[in-house]
């Protein structure tokens, strides 16, 4: 690594043997759209879409900046998201009808499964 | 001790999707075993057909890892590492 070229690979997201404070031990529950999100990437893992190297891949394209103001399955859903479509299971444009459908139900839906 | 095979890491950094550890590369561990084959993650995070590769379990001493900075240098540390990533390698000196 001492002879790193200007077009070095070593990225952000390979962090071991850095800077690093305490660990925090904290646990906490997964809200519903984070199990679902989960569940998401099992399902396309399982039909074949991509596999979690796909997965990883994308979140490490994504760099540092999504690392610091992303949560986890903000980025998951980012990433999954993108396999999808590189996969061709749906098109930007469908995403975009879909996102407009769901928008269109205003905020307060599905607030009394959200728990 | 003697039968241990020693492997040093590859101490390329090339851009993309890599799963071999970045404080590991240029450093000389020996084979705890020989695992898989496995398909290649660097082709299956590009959604490409994966070349099945063996897998090795190496085993380093935390001297060789982190030098003087090391706390424990006898402990070891094991990490599993693409066979591609790994070549032929004479024993790192005692610490």
């Amino acid at each position: 690594m001492t002879n790193d070229p200007p077009f070095a690979g070593h990225r952000w997201h390979d962090m071991g043997g850095g800077a690093a404070g305490p660990v925090p031990s904290e646990q906490h529950d997964f809200s519903l759209w984070e199990k679902r999100v989960d569940a998401l990437m099992i399902i396309a893992s399982s039909k074949g879409h991509f596999t979690v190297d796909g997965l990883r891949r994308v979140l490490e394209d994504m760099g540092e900046d999504a690392f610091e103001t992303m949560t986890y399955y903000e980025r998951w859903i980012a990433s999954v998201n993108q396999n999808l479509i590189e996969a061709g299971v749906y098109t930007t444009a469908e995403l975009a009808q879909r996102m407009t459908q769901v928008a269109a139900r205003g905020t307060t839906y599905g607030e009394a499964a959200s728990d | 001790m003697t039968d241990r095979q020693y492997m040093r890491v590859r101490a390329d950094m090339p851009p993309g999707h890599v799963r071999t550890p970045g404080y590991l590369r240029g450093k000389i561990g020996w084979v705890e075993r020989t695992l898989g084959p496995f398909p290649n993650p660097e082709q299956l995070a590009y959604g490409l057909n994966a070349q099945a590769l063996p897998l090795m379990r190496v085993r380093f001493s935390m001297a060789e890892v982190w030098g003087d900075a090391s706390e424990t240098p006898t402990d070891t540390i094991d990490a599993e590492i693409y066979s591609h990533w790994l070549e032929p390698a004479e024993a790192p000196h005692a610490p």
